[in-house]
């Protein structure tokens, strides 16, 4: 809610000064203030155009997609915009993992499934449920980290390095330099850079998880998807992996399914509400969970919804 | 949003909870509002037991206000409220503070009229403060209603009145200062009444503030610090 000092000078409006010159002689101040302060309008329209600067990275238009007869998402549209993050909530079952999916093309392995629709990626428009774009070259852009961590048996270097010898990095000063970038940017390089050689099944829970965002972010993507990277972390864990995120956002573009609310409201910048593969509302996730506009968004965040 | 909104929680204790918190803000409010019409009665009818027991209520006030503040921050640690139920919590916290003041001003009233009674009465007996008082002790009660029956239209009715209120208080303020001017002995006393005076109009803000509150709760939009034309504007859009 806005914050003015009652009585400030710039919200008395009309009048010329602090107190009216009609009512100087009997010495009675006026009690009446109104209007909005100057200032906080001010820094409303402000944080109002700041959100609407952020260019948009990705469109959805028009989206559908079936597991043979079944329509699992039914017409989505929505733009996601750049070095945001936005979080996708709904009860299990709406289709937000679905819907997470298309976007690296982990469906295209699932017997008789078929997208309609498109998933445009700018400035360039490459649509990414085509059949036409190699799901090779979609997923060296769209990362993802899943719900539970899925560290290969490897090394922590080599799970780290994975996608820079395949995208035919070989020089070992290069992936030395690629690997420490990554792990910093996950916040784990301090706690593995003497122990890069050891398994990377040894690392605890958390740390995994960081490590398979490393991985993710090794070869530079311009999107990053999380499926519920949290639900199998303890608290502490959880806590680093949404400093993370919020970090993140410096550099790569957040899509977040999550089935935590309060996760979702801390670490988004815009919601996405899904129920029964619909989109029910969108919007900014300030907005979503004060004051969401519809009724069905209103039961679930509030536990209605049952 | 209606009332009939709180029942349908998963959790039926949760339910409970809120339940709970919304009937012991009125009868916070109940007390407040006997606290205050027994305040301002004594203005023109002094009656030293029903000031004595204004301020003994005071204090069950003052720990309902500690009560409801607790269970509040406990449903905030526990729950995680979101939008209408996260409004709830809001709008009680802020709530509750407006009314304990409105207590807090009842019992300056009485007080003052303790000391009125003692002094030469006017011969109009103080009928302005009377009008005055009642005109408060109706805002006060309305805005109570409109919190029990979330009537925002009736909240919209509070909020016009208190134009009416604060007119009333610069036209008493004038008068007093006449009264000063012409007869410096009744100084004191008009002093004293001009504390009143003072007292009741803020009674009347703290009415108007919880029926905005009461519009946020509803509508979801802060009207503080906004127009009353505005107000009335912007709720006549609908909810999507």
């Amino acid at each position: 809610m806005a914050t003015v000092v009652k009585g400030m000078p710039s919200e008395r409006g009309s009048s010329t000064g602090f107190f009216p010159a009609s009512d100087i002689d009997t010495g009675v101040i006026p009690i009446r203030t109104s209007g909005r302060g100057m200032l906080q309008v001010a820094v409303d329209e402000a944080r109002r155009s700041a959100a609407l600067q952020a260019p948009i990275k990705t469109r959805v238009e028009h989206l559908n997609f079936y597991y043979g007869e079944f329509k699992a998402l039914k017409d989505l549209n929505m733009e996601i915009r750049e070095k945001q993050v936005t979080a996708l909530i709904g009860p299990s079952g709406c289709g937000k993992s679905t819907f997470l999916r298309c976007f690296n093309r982990m469906h295209d392995l699932t017997p008789a499934c078929r997208y309609e629709g498109n998933i445009t990626l700018l400035p360039e428009n490459m649509d990414l449920v085509s059949q036409a774009i190699d799901p090779i070259e979609v997923r060296m852009r769209i990362g993802m980290v899943f719900q539970k961590p899925n560290p290969f048996p490897k090394s922590v270097f080599e799970n780290v390095a994975y996608g820079l010898r395949i995208r035919g990095v070989r020089s070992h000063i290069r992936l030395r330099e690629e690997v420490e970038k990554a792990l910093r940017g996950s916040a784990l390089w301090d706690e593995v850079k003497d122990r890069l050689s050891s398994s990377a099944l040894s690392l605890s829970g958390g740390q995994q998880q960081r490590l398979c965002i490393a991985r993710a972010l090794a070869t530079n993507p311009e999107i990053l998807l999380f499926d519920e990277p949290t639900s199998a972390l303890d608290p502490i864990a959880t806590a680093r992996i949404e400093e993370l995120i919020a970090a993140l956002r410096e550099q790569v573009t957040v899509l977040i399914v999550t089935h935590n609310m309060q996760q979702a409201a801390r670490v988004s910048d815009y919601t996405a509400f899904m129920y029964l593969g619909e989109l029910i509302e969108f919007d900014e996730t300030s907005k979503i969970f004060t004051n969401p506009g519809r009724k069905a968004t209103e039961d679930y965040i509030t536990g209605r919804y049952g | 949003m209606s009332t009939e909104g709180l029942s349908h929680h998963i959790s039926s204790r949760y339910n409970e909870d809120l339940e709970r918190l919304r009937s012991s803000v009125l009868e916070m409010g109940g007390l407040v509002e006997r606290q205050l019409s027994q305040a301002i009665g004594g203005i023109t009818e002094p009656d030293v037991k029903v000031m004595l027991r204004v301020a003994q209520e005071e204090l069950r006030v003052n720990q309902l206000e500690r009560s409801i503040d607790e269970d509040c921050s406990r449903i905030l640690a526990t729950r995680g409220p979101a939008a209408s139920d996260l409004r709830l919590i809001i709008t009680i916290l802020k709530t509750i503070t407006d009314l304990e003041r409105i207590g807090d001003e009842g019992e300056k009233v009485a007080a003052i009229a303790a000391r009125l009674a003692a002094r030469e009465r006017p011969n109009n007996r103080y009928r302005e403060l009377r009008n005055l008082g009642e005109l408060v002790i109706a805002m006060v009660h309305d805005t109570l209603d409109a919190f029990a029956r979330y009537d925002t239209t009736l909240a919209l009715q509070v909020l016009r009145r208190d134009r009416t209120v604060d007119e009333e208080y610069e036209a008493i303020h004038r008068q007093n200062i006449t009264f000063m001017m012409e007869d410096p002995r009744s100084i004191g006393r008009a002093l004293d009444v001009m504390w009143v005076v003072r007292a009741l109009e803020r009674i009347g803000d703290h009415a108007k503030n919880i029926c905005e509150y009461l519009i946020y709760l509803v509508h979801g939009k802060d009207v503080r610090h906004t127009k009353l034309e505005e107000i009335e504007k912007e709720l006549q859009s609908p909810r999507a």
